[in-house]
């Protein structure tokens, strides 16, 4: 979200903890070539982590044998990889099509209001970062809000309040 | 008017489970399956007259003929569960409701077109029908219906989850394979088409869930009693989902043919609110909106939206009542094909975002005359003038609403900001 232009780096050297190592071995018999792992690594780390930084980017590549170039390349086209990290509650409100024609507006300007911040930026004690994306596939249930990757369905104001307060 | 053929089993308690799945007819086929060749299997499939569920309805049996023999390479299937087109939320239904009717129907396709290897791609959005589907194909795996030799019989098979991570043009076949490749979801300039060279190179056939979890009822039922449902030309049922300003949304199970209106008003409650219809968009958010005038001879099957130059699409229905404002809506429509276009080509990539720019100055107040026809312009210089048909996908319906609401676009440019203002309040 928001930027896609910039690796952090942690400064901290990146691997996979031993439950991810195992997953990563497990997956990569299952493709003729190597590189076919590197979406599958990517999403190893954003598990891990919540997001992915430059040392990720370099041991992606290391581990599987290809340029880091390549795995950032993916890691910026794929909107849903993170290059920094999120907030601890990462909320993701459908604007597209069935959505906005049941109202996705009211659910964006209720959370911008209640947690003080725009689609696209995190609040500053790190609890919530927001972000409008595309057709979640939930066209049936709209408006619906994706929190940590957990769908909430046909989703009010009412019933947003409850949930929030639930994380709070 | 509903029927319950891929969704006989949704609701059943623990329906997802195998041996609960088992209990009703869950690999019943597979004996069967292996007691005919591989050609009786494509013939079966051919006769049924299945189209492909993804959305172009392209008859499933004629596309594995397509794969050439003897090639000496392994031929890959692969699984388009991308469900990315907006107003589509059909085959996240089958993968969690009954994953084990789809993985049969993977081992039916895979022993007719002799392959090997399955990945299946899954949008990454879908986090819990991911862990549903694969939960499922560990189960299968430990009952033996997958791996070297499926239930018993001298067939090994290997199924795969690959996941997306947000783009929708990974719907596209070859975007597709790009992205179980390992880069960018860029699609590929077509021929040689995927049957010949598809995967890592090799003769590949992609399918969409939905025309997968079919298989299952054809081959155990037999061709004839599929085309018992819908017309002479659109054979069987479909998943439609119906959505937007409707009493009753939701995903139903229909056989094609039927009157679009009356399955608007029987099925999903007619138009919320007691309010008027002003159209209906018939397959996904890249179909040519209908007018109610028009709705009201439409049938729900491939030829009668053809007719009515439009498309049968996804079976996405969504419907739009009197408030609507269309200028704004095809801002939200242009937004999201802007947002998703690759990049790769040039009409698309700048193209689109002219139109957006465009449309957001009408929407402005700002507008006038000439950007009407800008837009009609740019959608007609856009329009298969790149690799793949994304863009097509937003200036085919664009060009529906200009013509077909075209008062509204005009206003919003004669009456300028006031409009503008008007529609905020």
């Amino acid at each position: 979200m928001s930027d896609r232009s910039q690796l952090i780096s942690t400064g901290e050297p990146f691997k996979f903890d031993q439950e991810r190592d195992t997953e990563f071995e497990r997956l990569i018999k299952r493709y003729p070539e190597r590189e076919s792992m590197i979406l599958p690594a990517l999403w190893l780390t954003q598990e891990q982590e919540g997001w992915i930084s430059a040392e990720a980017i370099a041991y992606i590549a290391d581990r599987i044998g290809t340029f880091a170039s390549k795995v950032f390349e993916c890691a910026t086209f794929y909107t849903m990889y993170h290059l920094h990290p999120m907030g601890k509650y990462h909320i993701c409100v459908c604007r597209t099509l069935s959505c906005w024609l049941r109202d996705k507006q009211a659910i964006v300007d209720y959370l911008r209001d209640e947690i003080g911040i725009e689609p696209g930026q995190k609040s500053e004690d790190g609890k919530f970062s927001l972000e409008e994306v595309e057709c979640l596939g939930h066209c049936g249930t709209a408006p619906v809000v994706q929190i940590n990757g957990e769908f909430h369905e046909e989703m009010d104001v009412e019933k947003l309040t409850a949930l929030l307060a639930e994380l709070n | 008017m509903e029927v319950k053929i891929l969704s006989a089993k949704f609701d059943i308690e623990d329906g997802h489970k195998l041996e609960i799945a088992k209990q009703h007819g869950a690999y019943a086929t597979i004996d069967k399956l292996f007691s005919m060749k591989p050609e009786e299997v494509i013939e079966e499939v051919r006769n049924s007259g299945l189209r492909g569920r993804g959305g172009a309805g392209f008859p499933a049996g004629v596309k594995w003929g397509f794969l050439p023999k003897g090639t000496g390479k392994p031929v890959y299937l692969a699984v388009n569960s991308d469900e990315s087109e907006p107003a589509t939320f059909k085959d996240r239904y089958i993968l969690v409701k009954d994953p084990h009717m789809m993985i049969e129907g993977i081992i039916i396709c895979s022993y007719a077109i002799g392959s090997h290897d399955t990945y299946i791609y899954i949008r990454g959005e879908y986090t819990s029908q991911v862990k549903a589907l694969q939960a499922a194909i560990d189960e299968a795996y430990e009952a033996g219906y997958l791996g070297d030799k499926v239930a018993g019989h001298d067939f090994k098979l290997e199924v795969t989850v690959h996941r997306g991570a947000g783009a929708y043009v990974c719907g596209e076949e070859t975007g597709l394979l790009e992205s179980i490749e390992g880069k960018k979801g860029q699609p590929r300039a077509k021929p040689p088409f995927p049957a010949v060279a598809g995967l890592y190179g090799c003769p590949t056939i992609i399918n969409n869930v939905q025309s997968i979890a079919s298989l299952p009822f054809i081959l155990e039922k037999g061709a004839e009693a599929y085309k018992v449902y819908g017309t002479e030309k659109s054979s069987g049922t479909h998943l439609f989902g119906i959505s937007g300003h409707v009493e009753k949304p939701g995903m139903y199970e229909l056989p094609l043919g039927l009157p679009l209106l009356e399955v608007v008003e029987k099925v999903a409650g007619g138009v919320w609110k007691g309010r008027k219809l002003k159209g209906v968009i018939p397959g996904g958010s890249s179909t040519p909106v209908l007018t109610p005038e028009e709705a009201k001879t439409v049938t729900l099957d491939y030829e009668s939206m053809a007719e009515h130059k439009t498309m049968f699409g996804s079976g996405g229905i969504v419907v739009l009542d009197e408030t609507v404002d269309m200028v704004k809506l095809v801002e939200n429509l242009i937004y999201f094909y802007h947002h998703e276009s690759c990049g790769q080509c040039t009409p698309c990539r700048e193209g689109l975002g002219w139109m957006l720019k465009i449309i957001k100055k009408v929407v402005r107040g700002e507008g006038e005359i000439s950007d009407i026809d800008l837009l009609s312009e740019l959608c007609d210089n856009i329009e298969m003038k790149t690799v793949c048909v994304l863009s097509a996908a937003c200036t085919m319906p664009v060009r529906s609403y200009l013509t077909k609401f075209r008062h509204e676009f005009d206003a919003y440019v004669s009456e300028g900001a006031s409009t503008a203002e008007a529609n905020q309040e």
